[in-house]
């Protein structure tokens, strides 16, 4: 297929189309909107034959999809930041009813202070809801992982919604050369979805039931399990569309020149174009670094990621997102990995890029130099430095 | 008596026995009226509150339809899914889809969505079950609460008279989107309610019917006289019974209007408002309510 030059909302919603849901169903928030307002234009000039519903708010956005879901339809939703927050109650339950949803997440930061900027702070709040999550680098994966995702959501073995990040701004909002796969090929890689339990009068069922003391935990059991086995899943699911579109999907990670790496850069997202740019640099000036850059956060491929990074001497984890009170997300799952194994890297983790701070290539050396002196427990990455920081400033 | 296998295929049971409902529950009796109308070519989506946890226990489920529970306040929005993934699949012309809500959940939590399920003119009909509080929880103040009642979030105390507001008008708030149907109905009058639930059926759009249901625990009011509570609530004029068919009303009348005060007496709720001297004056503004109903849409037959 040609490449097309697209506007990455333009790029997810024309692969969402590719994708055939029956139901679509969102409300506008930046730098989601333009997702939305492509997929009602595709719907309008007849392209797409599906239901596009305007709903009053992103809570009833998920679950007007949650109920076309149950009827046994394909179905897709997008949101951001506080409309991520917002839906968060239908995205726990979404998970619990086993419902393959495919959802686009265009990452923003969360409010107060309101920033419309990119940051990881409002999919990681969701990380434990049971979704799977992916983060893409750029426009061409997140279209790639938005395929794979209802591949991998729909499969009876996993039956469970899947999340794809796209850091806000950087990709819905930037032109990319994209290559779009025919509907044919799609329609190949992507069967229709067979639901395994749907709400139909010539088979009543009850969905939702509620659950006692003496049931509900093995319902997150369950889905426990479901999320580790969904990991071997993601794996052959990328290497099916590695072959059938002839470009490499990475699945769980990408690695990038980690080769006898001693030092490995873990990221998520679009922040890895740049650190692949360091890791160049630094390996030209014979420095041992590399760049692990995680795509599937949730499930965490534990097993992968431990014999990815077992040789490494020097774990620096740069991430757009933190616990507050914690440390950042990702690296206390990191050192959780290694807490209970034998190789014992020191891992550094550095909070960068809130609200939409500009990542640079000096931000990423400087943490990176900063790391090898000693671990860094959690630092914020170039702080100004003209601002009263301690107490409240009014 | 019909053969077993006989009964089974009528739609008496599509509501089935042996919930955990109260004694006396008037939603519950409602609810197997609402389904005996509507048949089996049915999705029912319920919102969180007592129906759904007497009901839907996991294993033990009393609904014979399909069935699905999300969260508290979001049946109008799961409602339009399934509405629109039935739509998408050209299977709308075969099932009916029905939302089945609390006062609470319709109210309060729930408004935006039914606002937005109305105005957007999903196929639906949404049903809300009107006790009057948030029961499940252990009957907190609603919306719907009436004016006076003793709920646990408005207790009559030194200080207070009980719930401090009237009643939210929901039915003539829902007529207001312009919806071809908007009814109100009563356990207590089964034939009304099955009319009511058909009618709104044939209706292809969004329809809405309010069914005033009882709660002896709720309301502390004898369980035996469930059925009995809620034919005086329409025939004092606290609850009136109406319809309005594309734009038409129509208005069940009663030929005797009982005083609220026999009403109110019934009623634990209410006894605050009872006196050594007898009625209070609030007492007197209840039954003013009630007065303005049987003005306002004429309920007294001539
Ligand atoms: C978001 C949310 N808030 C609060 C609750 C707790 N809650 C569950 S049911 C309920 C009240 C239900 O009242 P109503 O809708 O009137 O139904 P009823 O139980 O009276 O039939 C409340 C407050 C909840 N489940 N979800
Ligand atoms: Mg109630």
């Amino acid at each position: 297929m040609p490449k097309k030059m697209l506007q990455g909302c333009r790029a997810i919603a024309e692969m969402v189309t590719l994708c055939r849901p029956k139901v679509v169903s969102a409300y506008p928030i930046t730098p989601q909107t333009i997702i939305v307002e492509e997929l009602a234009q595709i719907v309008a000039n007849g392209d797409l034959s599906a239901e596009f519903v305007n709903v009053e708010g992103e809570h009833s956005a998920a679950s007007l999809v949650l109920g076309a879901s149950a009827t046994g339809v394909r179905v897709f939703t997008a949101t951001s930041s506080q409309g991520l927050l917002l839906m968060g109650e239908v995205v726990f339950n979404i998970a619990g009813m086993r419902l393959p949803v495919v959802m686009v997440n265009a990452n923003r930061s969360v409010s107060a202070p309101l920033n419309i900027w990119n940051d990881q702070q409002d999919s990681m709040i969701m990380r434990d809801s049971g979704w799977i999550q992916f983060y893409a680098e750029n426009n061409q994966e997140a279209c790639d992982l938005i395929l794979q995702a209802y591949r991998i959501a729909e499969d009876h073995r996993v039956m469970l919604p899947v999340m794809v990040c796209a850091d806000g701004f950087v990709l819905p909002h930037a032109y990319e050369n994209v290559d779009m796969p025919s509907q044919e090929d799609v329609d190949a890689f992507l069967p229709p979805f067979e639901s395994m339990y749907r709400l139909d009068p010539d088979s009543p069922l009850t969905m939702g039931a509620f659950a006692e003391p003496d049931k509900y935990m093995e319902t997150r059991y369950m889905i426990q399990r479901a999320l580790e086995g969904a990991v071997p899943i993601i794996e052959d699911v990328a290497r099916d569309f590695t072959k059938t579109f002839n470009r490499t999907s990475y699945g769980l990670f990408e690695e990038y020149r980690m080769d006898d790496a001693a030092t490995v850069v873990v990221v998520l997202g679009s922040m890895a174009g740049t650190v692949k740019e360091v890791v160049d640099e630094l390996r030209a000036q014979g420095q041992k670094v590399g760049l692990l850059r995680l795509i599937t956060y949730r499930p965490l491929p534990v097993e992968a990621l431990y014999r990815a990074l077992s040789n490494a001497e020097d774990i620096v984890v740069m991430e757009k997102a933190l616990s507050l009170g914690s440390s950042g997300p990702l690296a206390t799952d990191l050192r959780a990995i290694f807490q209970s194994r034998p190789a014992n890297p020191r891992i550094s983790g550095f909070v960068i890029g809130l609200g939409g701070r500009d990542v640079t290539i000096n931000d990423i050396s400087d943490s990176i130099s900063k790391a090898h002196q000693q671990v860094v427990e959690t630092d914020f990455v170039a702080l100004r430095d003209d601002m009263e920081l301690e107490g409240i400033n009014a | 008596m019909p053969k077993v296998k006989e009964r089974d295929k009528s739609c008496d049971h599509l509501f089935a026995s042996g919930h955990t409902a109260c004694p006396g529950c008037g939603q519950s009796l409602a609810v197997r009226l609402v389904l005996r109308a509507a048949g089996r070519n049915v999705i029912v989506v319920n919102s969180t509150g007592c129906l759904e946890i007497f009901s839907s226990k996991y294993g033990e489920s009393s609904w014979e339809v399909p069935y699905i529970h999300s969260l508290f306040e979001n049946i109008a929005a799961v409602a339009s899914g399934v509405e629109s993934a039935l739509k998408a699949t050209g299977r709308l012309d075969d099932v009916r889809v029905i939302a089945m809500g609390g006062d609470g959940a319709t109210a309060d939590i729930g408004f935006g969505a039914i606002s937005g399920m109305m105005e957007r003119g999903h196929d639906v009909l949404y049903v809300c079950y009107d006790n009057e509080a948030y029961m499940n929880t252990g009957i907190q103040r609603s919306g719907c609460t009436p004016h006076y009642a003793r709920t646990t979030t408005s207790p009559p105390g030194k200080a207070s008279l009980g719930n401090w507001r009237p009643k939210k008008d929901l039915p003539q708030i829902i007529l207001a989107h312009g919806v071809p149907y908007v009814a109100t109905a009563t356990v207590g009058y089964y034939a009304d309610l099955d009319k009511k639930v058909k009618r709104a059926l044939s209706i292809r759009g969004p329809k809405y019917i309010q069914v005033h249901v009882p709660c002896p625990l709720g309301w502390g009011s004898d369980s035996s006289r469930t059925i009995e509570l809620a034919k005086i609530a329409a025939n004092s004029g606290l609850f009136p019974l109406y319809e309005v068919d594309h734009g038409e009303l129509k208005v069940r009348r009663f030929g005797k209007k009982i005083p609220v005060e026999e009403y109110l007496n019934m009623q634990v709720r209410f006894r605050h408002l009872f006196g050594k001297d007898g009625a209070r004056a609030e007492v007197h503004e209840i039954q003013a309510v009630a007065d303005a109903n049987i003005e306002k849409y004429g309920l007294m037959a001539k």
